[in-house]
């Protein structure tokens, strides 16, 4: 240890929940001789607004240069007590917090003794951690009040427009010739029975305009450099020219694809079996009696959860294993459609729903209740025993066994057999190349957290919405996109974002480049750079993420992680294990 | 879990977003282990250094469990094929300074994969105890 420290130490009773199960006045004590610990006191409740006054006035009349929390698990108050050290002008990464609750007390209630011992051995590390920190300011990026949107769908067009009216400028570009997505081929959406067309044509129009939107169609993003609040990104457009833009932030909407049944499954590649898309279509082209081969249609038969909440079996290697969301609304929406053309032509059309579980979720339950009681029969299969579409003589035959019924087996002659296809993640090998944004499971992009950042990715000023993130209703997928938009404006407004110091850093006189470092980082993080005659690893501050792969592949321990770095947690090992005094 | 007899020391490598929320939720829940295992929490299972793996059984601990990210990990997709990679080096790693690599274990443990997490330190400790018997007899 090459200098003397003066560390705080305080162990929290958290009003029992440690101090009924750890001796903590023991913990504290056991310490207090330490040669770097200068105060060490109990509180019991170290987050309460007192007792952080109490730490503030000592942290500053005592000098202390390092502060130590024994409490609850950092995922709830490590902030609160790096902000309560910054307040008391004590650089915010010399503190180190210690997990005695969920880490000991409350799985040890059964052992005061032992938790105690557990409790001073916790401490112990923590301070030997402290011991080695050094103060660390947050790296702050100047951000350009920019935005790209990939993905002119509706959610990318509602995207674009708002952060426009923010006073951002935004590039709108669609790999697409045209604009409008999959709200395109629509038809009348629910609940208003607004046509997909016109909700296109009237963001469209507002996109025009705006002066500061520039929307861009045939272009694709090829390459990015910089990081959040500054990237460079190359973008291909017509005549094979390579445009670059200049954003602060990149929102991702590049939607769904949606799912194309194997052979044979429902009876697909069968004349007849059609997608609810193309049945939404004939329904919207229909001027007359619904026709099919040149005969009216009197049968139909609607199967759902096709290419959705699957199972893994033989002919099904990679199950989607989610609910599409989307498609029991609109295929109960598409029933009284059919209902309203019914009763404009007079011509009857028998409707089969054929269902797993109807999934009408919030203010739609009324579109099902509209379906059944226009005399849409609904009936409901098990997983286990599926429809069969027959195709014969050009007649559809659909076997089903009806579950309600007790499995009773039904046989539906079917002009159209619709299947209500799910989403699929939409293939965009070039963009994940470029952008990497990690995938959930499902091979949707995944957000941080469902929850708490529903919108943000690993990946800093990268934001996703839509249902390039997984399967929404469009209402759903505005929501989110809007929730981005507010997200991206958040960032860019304030001019500058701060990023946490705990990253890679390398010590350039035991680095010689092996190029080891720069194959694990997922992130594109490390550069190669010379420092005079030697080449060595630089690491680009704002794009690495702390994790730390290229910590155990360096082949002389050049790359370590601030915070983590090599010495704290070899201390913190010793620490760990150090026999204590007998009292 | 009390008991008058010495438990085997078991250190704890968890991932701060994964398993170590993971590890606390067996906290929340109120469920027991020994109190002779003590976790340090890192960013992620990919970052673990076999020669602290070694360090501490050198130092006295008994057993390393590295309470990985699995498929959750929020870093790298292919954070388990790369936790396991430094796995087998670690074990190679532990041959040549003769420590057994029974005494490393790995397992993806979930943000909520308490019960998960507190049986594999209740079975860790029961191979070590036997480890330690066939050693020392």
């Amino acid at each position: 240890m090459a200098q003397k420290r003066r560390i705080g130490v305080y162990v929290c009773y958290c009003g029992g929940n440690i101090s009924d199960y750890v001796n903590v006045e023991e913990v504290a004590e056991a310490v207090r001789n330490d040669p770097n610990v200068e105060v060490s006191k109990t509180h019991m409740f170290t987050c309460s607004d007192a007792a952080q006054q109490e730490m503030i006035d000592e942290i500053q009349a005592e000098k202390l240069d390092g502060l130590v929390i024994a409490s609850c698990s950092p995922k709830l108050h490590m902030f609160t007590f790096r902000g309560m050290s910054e307040r008391a002008n004590l650089n915010q990464y010399q503190y180190v917090h210690v997990n005695l609750r969920e880490q000991c007390s409350w799985v040890h209630t059964d052992d005061k003794v032992g938790a105690t011992k557990k409790g001073i051995h916790l401490l112990r590390a923590g301070i030997a951690k402290c011991e080695l920190t050094v103060p660390l300011n947050a790296i702050r990026i100047e951000t350009k009040p920019r935005v790209l949107v990939v993905g002119a769908g509706v959610s990318g067009m509602r995207a674009a427009i708002s952060l426009a009216d923010m006073g951002l400028s935004v590039f709108l570009i669609e790999r697409e010739a045209e604009a409008g997505g999959w709200a395109l081929q629509t038809g009348k959406m629910g609940p208003e029975a607004q046509d997909g067309t016109d909700v296109v044509a009237k963001l469209l129009q507002r996109i025009s305009q705006h002066d500061n939107i520039m929307l861009h169609t045939s272009a694709e993003v090829v390459g990015k450099s910089g990081s959040i609040g500054d990237f460079n990104v190359s973008v291909r457009v017509p005549g094979d020219e390579t445009i670059s833009l200049n954003v602060g932030a990149i929102v991702v909407t590049t939607g769904f694809e949606p799912y194309t049944p194997q052979t044979d499954e429902y009876g697909w590649g069968a004349p007849g079996v059609i997608p609810l898309k193309d049945f939404r279509q004939m329904l919207t082209e229909a001027d007359g009696p619904l026709m099919h081969n040149g005969k009216p249609v009197r049968d139909v038969a609607f199967i759902y959860c096709v290419g959705s909440r699957q199972t893994k079996s033989e002919s099904c290697t990679e199950p989607n294993s989610y609910c599409s969301r989307y498609c029991c609304l609109a295929t109960t929406y598409t029933a009284t459609l059919l209902h309203d053309l019914e009763q404009k032509t007079g011509q009857p059309v028998n409707q089969y729903h054929l269902y797993r579980d109807v999934r009408t979720y919030g203010a739609l339950e009324p579109i099902y209740e509209k379906a059944r009681t226009g005399g849409a029969i609904f009936l409901r299969w098990d997983p286990s025993d599926p429809p069969q579409v027959t195709p014969e003589n050009g007649q559809l035959t659909v076997k089903a066994k009806d579950h309600l019924l007790g499995g009773e087996e039904l046989e539906i002659g079917a002009d159209l057999v619709v299947l209500a296809t799910g989403m699929r993640p939409r293939e965009n090998d070039t963009l994940n190349d470029v952008l990497k944004i990690p995938e959930s499971k499902d091979g949707f992009y995944n957000e941080i957290h469902l929850k708490l950042r529903p919108v943000e990715t690993m990946i800093d000023g990268v934001f996703i919405a839509g249902t390039a993130q997984g399967p929404k209703t469009l209402a759903e997928s505005v929501a989110s996109s809007l929730a981005a938009v507010a997200k991206t404006g958040g960032l860019l407004m304030k001019g500058y974002v701060d990023l946490e110091p705990l990253i890679a850093k390398v010590d350039t006189d035991k680095c010689i480049w092996c190029g080891e470092c720069l194959k694990a980082c997922p992130y594109g993080a490390i550069e190669k750079i010379n420092v005079g005659e030697k080449e060595i690893a630089f690491v680009i501050e704002s794009m690495c993420k702390g994790a730390g792969p290229c910590v155990p592949v360096c082949p002389h321990d050049a790359i370590e992680i601030e915070g983590f770095r090599d010495d704290q947690i070899v201390a913190m090992i010793d620490a760990s294990i150090k026999e204590l005094e007998e009292k | 879990m009390k008991s008058k007899e010495p438990q085997p020391k078991i250190l704890v490598f968890s991932t701060n977003s994964i398993s170590d929320p993971g590890i606390d939720l067996a906290g929340g829940a109120h469920m027991h282990y020994s109190t002779e295992v003590q976790v340090v929490p890192l960013p992620c299972s990919s970052g673990v250094k076999p020669s602290w793996i070694v360090h501490a059984i050198k130092q006295g601990f008994d057993g390393v469990f590295v309470a990985g990210c699995g498929g959750d990990c929020a870093f790298l997709s292919d954070c388990t094929p790369r936790t396991s990679a430094l796995i087998k080096q670690a074990q190679d790693l532990m041959k040549e300074n003769d420590i057994s690599p029974k005494r490393l274990k790995m397992s993806g443990i979930c943000s909520v994969c308490a019960d998960n997490f507190v049986a594999h330190m209740n079975n860790f400790q029961n191979e070590l105890k036997k480890l330690d018997a066939n050693e020392n007899g």
